[in-house]
């Protein structure tokens, strides 16, 4: 009986003494774990699904042939693509346009595309003020 | 009773109760702080250097909410409750002697309010007293959280209080007397905590169940009442909740220094024996007290924080059985004990 009330109050000042540690930790010497957001970001991982980006090849050409496998593939269906014939009578994307507020960021456009020519990038902060601003086009997906 | 004697009085209670103001705020602003620290997190960061201003802005939010009051609610008791608690917290504070006295232009002013030679009493019948105002805040919300809230905290302080009016029998019959002034002298040479170990730990036990603080939350339990007695209260209403739970913390750490740990004394030296002839010297021996007792204070309120950064709440029938089969037969005990070392003359 006294050796366990003995072990409780034990218990209850090996409690404190933690609390103590960490507070002296985190005043004096340590920082805390916190990350203080719009100032320090974090660095996203190199797999990290953000936003889409279409790529050029080295002579400055879209990747895309406009194969539409992208769009066939989204399973929330929110790539579309209008397609038409260059002056060389090759198929290109006329249209190519990412609904981001309909996107889940599976990642499944990427994988699918045939040559590469698109990616997802580590920005992650997509939040905007208006519907259409979420709509991403092609302009805006050939960003550097 | 001249006119400059009134004046005096009338200023130190305007200095009192403005400091007691602006410790409540800068509580918050430490709680938060402290807390943040104990779990590795930063604490207020924004608003002004390392968040100082944050209690500043708090307030000013506080202020321009909107003030609901609930249709079903009883209007009056519904008014009257916050400023029941809230009036009952700081007027505990009239009967602490913050500090010896001070001499200026020839003029000896004691530093406390009032010395009642009934001290102790007041400050349980006024802490007793605020126990209405958060009954009265439960029942007339028509809430059932807030309902549930202001019964247990009834029931807590209630039997709370007795062990903690049993807990100071020790030191007043150490005394032989009720009031504050008297038991701080008593203590010049040697504080009650010394004497008194048993009687400070349940003290303090119960001081924190009195002011609602973890581990012994329960009124506001927020995982299982919402909030607890104040549910149904917002705006400034609400703030004077809050102001008074800070204002309580810090009237029972003041009540705890003076009861055990010799109020404004310094261990070994008595800051009262030197009467310094030059101004300066003076001002230093009538200042250095109430910076002994703030500090002692405050040391009581770091305990309040740590021990909420550090403890889950208690369950309630866990609570009960805690102080009536735990507290009160050992405050019983430290009776007898006293009582039998008295006869010996030990202590």
């Amino acid at each position: 009986m006294v050796g366990s009330v003995i072990k409780a109050i034990w218990a209850l000042i090996c409690g404190l003494r933690e609390t103590l540690g960490y507070f002296f930790e985190t005043t004096i010497f340590g920082k805390p774990i916190t990350q203080r957001y719009p100032e320090e970001r974090r660095e996203p991982y190199p797999r990290f699904h953000g936003l889409h980006k279409l790529l050029r090849d080295d002579n400055g050409k879209e990747k895309c042939v406009a194969c539409c496998l992208c769009a066939t593939v989204c399973p929330s269906q929110c790539i579309t693509i209008e397609t038409a014939e260059n002056e060389n009578h090759e198929k290109y994307a006329k249209l190519y346009e990412i609904d981001s507020s309909r996107c889940i960021f599976c990642g499944y456009c990427v994988e699918a595309c045939p040559v590469g020519a698109l990616l997802m990038t580590g920005e992650y902060e997509l939040a905007d003020y208006t519907r259409e601003s979420l709509m991403y086009n092609k302009e805006r997906l050939l960003r550097e | 009773m001249d006119i400059i004697t009134l004046v005096i009085v009338w200023l130190k209670i305007d200095v009192v109760f403005i400091t007691m103001l602006l410790v409540v705020a800068y509580l918050t602003w430490l709680e938060r702080k402290v807390l943040g620290h104990m779990q590795i997190r930063y604490g207020p960061m924004r608003v002004g250097w390392h968040g100082l201003l944050q209690p500043i802005a708090d307030g000013i939010k506080l202020f321009f909410k909107e003030d609901i009051i609930v249709d079903s609610a009883n209007k009056v008791i519904y008014l009257l409750a916050p400023f029941i608690i809230t009036v009952c917290a700081f007027a505990s504070f009239a009967v602490v002697p913050f500090g010896h006295e001070l001499t200026l232009f020839g003029r000896t002013i004691p530093l406390r309010i009032a010395d009642v030679n009934i001290g102790i009493l007041y400050i349980f019948a006024l802490s007793s007293l605020s126990v209405y105002g958060i009954t009265l805040a439960g029942w007339s919300s028509n809430n059932k959280y807030s309902l549930m809230g202001g019964l247990r905290s009834s029931a807590q302080m209630i039997s709370y209080e007795l062990s903690i009016g049993l807990s100071i029998i020790g030191v007043l019959m150490l005394t032989g007397s009720l009031s504050m002034v008297e038991i701080v002298n008593a203590q010049s040479g040697l504080w009650f905590i010394i004497k008194q170990p048993l009687g400070f730990i349940i003290f303090l036990i119960c001081g924190i169940a009195e002011c609602n603080r973890t581990p012994f939350d329960l009124p506001e339990a927020e995982s299982e009442l919402v909030a607890g007695f104040h549910v149904e209260y917002s705006s400034m209403k609400f703030a004077l909740f809050f102001l008074a739970e800070y204002a309580h913390m810090i009237v029972m750490s003041a009540i705890v220094t003076t009861l055990f740990l010799g109020g404004w004394h310094l261990p070994f030296v008595d800051i009262s024996s030197f009467h310094p002839s030059t101004l300066f010297g003076q001002l230093v021996v009538s200042l250095l007290p109430i910076g002994i007792f703030s500090a002692k204070v405050f040391l009581f309120l770091f305990l309040f924080i740590w021990l909420r950064a550090t403890y889950p709440r208690l369950r309630y029938d866990q609570l009960m059985k805690f102080g009536w089969k735990v507290l009160i037969p050992l405050a019983l005990f430290n009776i007898v004990l006293t009582a039998i070392l008295q006869i010996v003359s030990v202590l």
